[in-house]
C-alpha cells in the first residue's frame, strides 16, 4: 500500500529534520547527562548495593515530563506556523498517515535516546549480576511511557502555532497523568476519599502502569493502558488538525 | 478538469466565500481576480482539499474533493499563498521529500527534480537551506513543488506575489506556457497580470463572483477600455461612479 509509503516518507524527513540541527544532539546529550544524575547521584545507584536498575527507572516518568514535550512540542505547531501543513495535507496523503508518521519519527528518536543509556547496563552487570529480563522490561515499559506522553505533546502541538504553548500545555496534563497515581498523592487523596475512588483515579495514572514494568511483570494491562493513551491523543490530534481546518 | 457549483464557505457568521459557481478547462489559465480579503484564497484551499467546503460541490478531474479527496489531490498541483516550504531542508531535500510524497521513486524522481530544477532556476541554492532563501528563491522552490509530478491542474495562490519585475515576468511566460496542456487557476490582485496571463477572469468580491470572462470582454465594458476602471467600478459599489 502507499499509506506505508507515505509514513516511511514522512518518518524520514522528521527525522533528518532533526539530526540537520545541533537540537537534536544537544538533547541527547541534556537526556543522558540527566538519567546519569538521577541515577547515580539521586538514586544512590552504588549505595543501593544491589545489581538492578530501579533508581534508573524510578526516574523516567519525571525526566520524561519535560524532555518529551521538548521534542513533540513542534511537531505539529512548527507546520501551522511555517504555513507547510497547507502543502503536506493537499498532499496525496491522509491527515491520519501524517499524524502517525510525525509520531513515529519522534518516538523512534526518544528510541534511540533511551538506546543510548546502554551503559547503564553493562555497567549494572560489570558490578554485579543482575535480572536482565526485569531490566528489559524497564526498557519496555519506558519506551511505552515515552510513546504515550508523546502522543500527549502531538495532540497539544496541534492546539496552537506556538511551540512555548504547546511545550507548557502537554507538561500540566502530563503532570496530572503522573499525580494521579504518585503515592504521596493517592496517600493524601485517600485520607478524604474512598479508597476505590481513589483507585480508580490510579487508573489513569501512567505511574500506575509503569510500575509493574520496574519489577519485571509484564501485564496486558499495561499494554492496553498506554495503547490507549497513544490511540486516544493521537486521534484527539486528527480532531484537532480538521477542526482547524474546518475553520 | 475543475467543476465548482455553488460553493459557499462561512467562518462564523462571516461568508468568506458566498455561492462561487464556475468550471476551468484544460488549455484555460482563469484568472482569479479580486481585492484582500475577497476569498479568493479561501477558495482555492477548498479546491486543494485543505478545507471543507460548509456547502456546494467541488469536482476535480471527475473526483469529489469530498468524496474522493486523494483522487483529486493526485491531479493537482497547489502553490499555496505565501509560498511555504520547510525551513530547515534544503531545496533538494524538500524537492525529493515532495516527490516522494507524490509517490515518484528512484530515477523518476531524480528525473522529476531536475526538471522542475531547471524550469525555475534553482540550480545555484540547490544545497542551501530554505530559512536562508531570499524571497525569489522561496517563491520558486514552491512553485517547482507544484510542478514536480508534471500535474493537469496546477492552483497559484499569488504567484507572482513579492517577485521582482524580472521574476514577475519569469513566472507569467512560465503560466502561459503551461497553460496550452493544463487546467490553471491562479489568483492576483494585480491587473496587469491578468492581461499579460490569462485566457478568462473571474472577479470576485466580497465572496461572490461580480464579473466573468475574457479579459478582452471585460475591458469593452469601460467606456476607455481600461480593466482598472472596470474592477474599481465593480469591486466598489459604494463610490461616486465617474462616466
Ligand atoms: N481561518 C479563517 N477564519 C476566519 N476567517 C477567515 C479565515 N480564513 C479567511 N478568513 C476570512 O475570509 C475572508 C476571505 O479571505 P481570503 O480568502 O484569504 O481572501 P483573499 O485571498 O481574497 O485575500 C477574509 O475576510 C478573511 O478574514
Ligand atoms: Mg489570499
Amino acid at each position: 500500500m502507499n499509506a506505508w509509503t507515505n509514513i516511511k516518507a514522512i518518518v524520514k524527513r522528521e527525522l533528518g529534520g532533526y539530526f540537520t540541527s545541533p537540537i537534536a544532539y544537544v538533547f541527547l546529550v541534556i537526556f543522558l547527562l540527566l538519567t546519569g544524575f538521577f541515577t547515580f547521584t539521586v538514586g544512590n545507584f552504588f549505595e543501593r548495593g544491589e545489581a538492578s536498575l530501579v533508581s534508573f527507572f524510578t526516574w523516567h516518568p519525571w525526566l520524561y515530563l519535560f524532555l518529551v514535550p521538548a521534542v513533540g512540542m513542534r511537531l505539529w505547531s512548527e507546520e501551522r506556523r511555517l504555513g507547510t501543513i497547507e502543502l503536506l495535507l493537499t498532499m496525496p496523503v491522509t491527515t491520519w498517515q501524517a499524524i502517525v508518521g510525525k509520531f513515529l519519527a519522534s518516538w523512534l528518536f526518544l528510541a534511540l535516546a533511551l538506546a543510548l543509556t546502554f551503559p547503564v547496563v553493562i555497567t549494572v552487570n560489570w558490578l554485579g549480576d543482575p535480572d536482565n529480563g526485569v531490566i528489559a522490561a524497564g526498557y519496555v515499559g519506558s519506551l511505552l511511557l515515552a510513546g504515550a506522553y508523546l502522543a500527549v505533546s502531538c495532540m497539544t502541538s496541534a492546539m496552537t502555532r506556538n511551540q512555548v504553548i504547546s511545550f507548557i500545555v502537554s507538561v500540566v496534563i502530563l503532570l496530572f497523568l503522573i499525580l494521579a497515581g504518585f503515592t504521596p498523592v493517592t496517600d493524601l487523596l485517600s485520607r478524604f476519599a474512598n479508597p476505590r475512588v481513589v483507585e480508580v483515579v490510579a487508573a489513569f495514572s501512567v505511574m500506575t502502569h509503569f510500575e509493574g514494568f520496574q519489577r519485571g511483570v509484564l501485564d496486558l494491562r499495561d499494554f492496553i493502558f498506554f495503547a490507549s493513551v497513544m490511540g486516544f491523543a493521537l486521534f484527539a490530534t486528527g480532531v484537532i488538525i480538521r477542526g482547524h481546518r474546518a475553520g | 478538469m475543475i467543476k465548482i457549483e455553488n460553493l459557499v464557505k462561512a467562518f462564523g457568521p462571516k461568508l468568506a466565500v458566498n455561492d462561487v459557481s464556475f468550471t476551468v478547462e484544460r488549455g484555460e489559465v482563469l484568472g482569479f481576480l479580486g481585492p484582500n480579503g475577497a476569498g479568493k484564497s479561501t477558495t482555492m484551499r477548498m479546491v486543494t482539499g485543505f478545507i471543507p467546503p460548509t456547502s456546494g460541490k467541488i469536482t476535480v478531474g471527475g473526483h469529489d474533493v469530498a468524496e474522493e479527496p486523494l483522487a483529486a489531490k493526485r491531479l493537482i498541483g497547489y502553490l499555496p499563498e505565501n509560498a511555504p516550504g520547510y525551513a530547515d531542508m534544503t531545496v533538494h531535500g524538500f524537492l525529493n521529500f515532495m516527490a516522494e510524497l507524490r509517490g515518484l521513486k528512484g530515477g523518476a524522481r531524480k528525473q522529476a527534480v531536475n526538471r522542475v530544477v531547471e524550469l525555475c532556476f534553482l540550480e545555484n541554492v540547490l544545497y542551501q537551506t530554505i530559512d536562508t532563501l531570499s524571497k525569489g528563491y522561496k517563491h520558486r522552490t514552491c512553485l517547482a513543488q507544484s510542478l514536480i509530478h508534471d500535474p493537469g491542474i496546477l492552483v497559484m495562490d499569488e504567484p507572482t506575489d513579492g517577485l521582482d519585475p524580472n521574476q514577475k515576468h519569469e513566472v507569467r511566460n512560465l503560466i502561459k506556457h503551461m497553460g496550452a496542456s493544463k487546467a490553471i487557476v491562479f489568483s492576483t490582485h494585480i491587473l496587469e497580470e491578468v492581461e499579460a496571463a490569462c485566457s478568462r477572469v473571474i472577479i470576485i468580491d466580497r465572496g461572490r463572483i461580480v464579473a466573468n470572462g475574457t479579459p478582452q470582454e471585460l475591458k469593452a465594458r469601460s467606456p476607455e477600455g481600461r480593466l482598472e476602471d472596470v474592477f474599481r467600478a465593480i469591486t466598489l459599489p459604494d463610490t461616486v461612479k465617474e462616466h
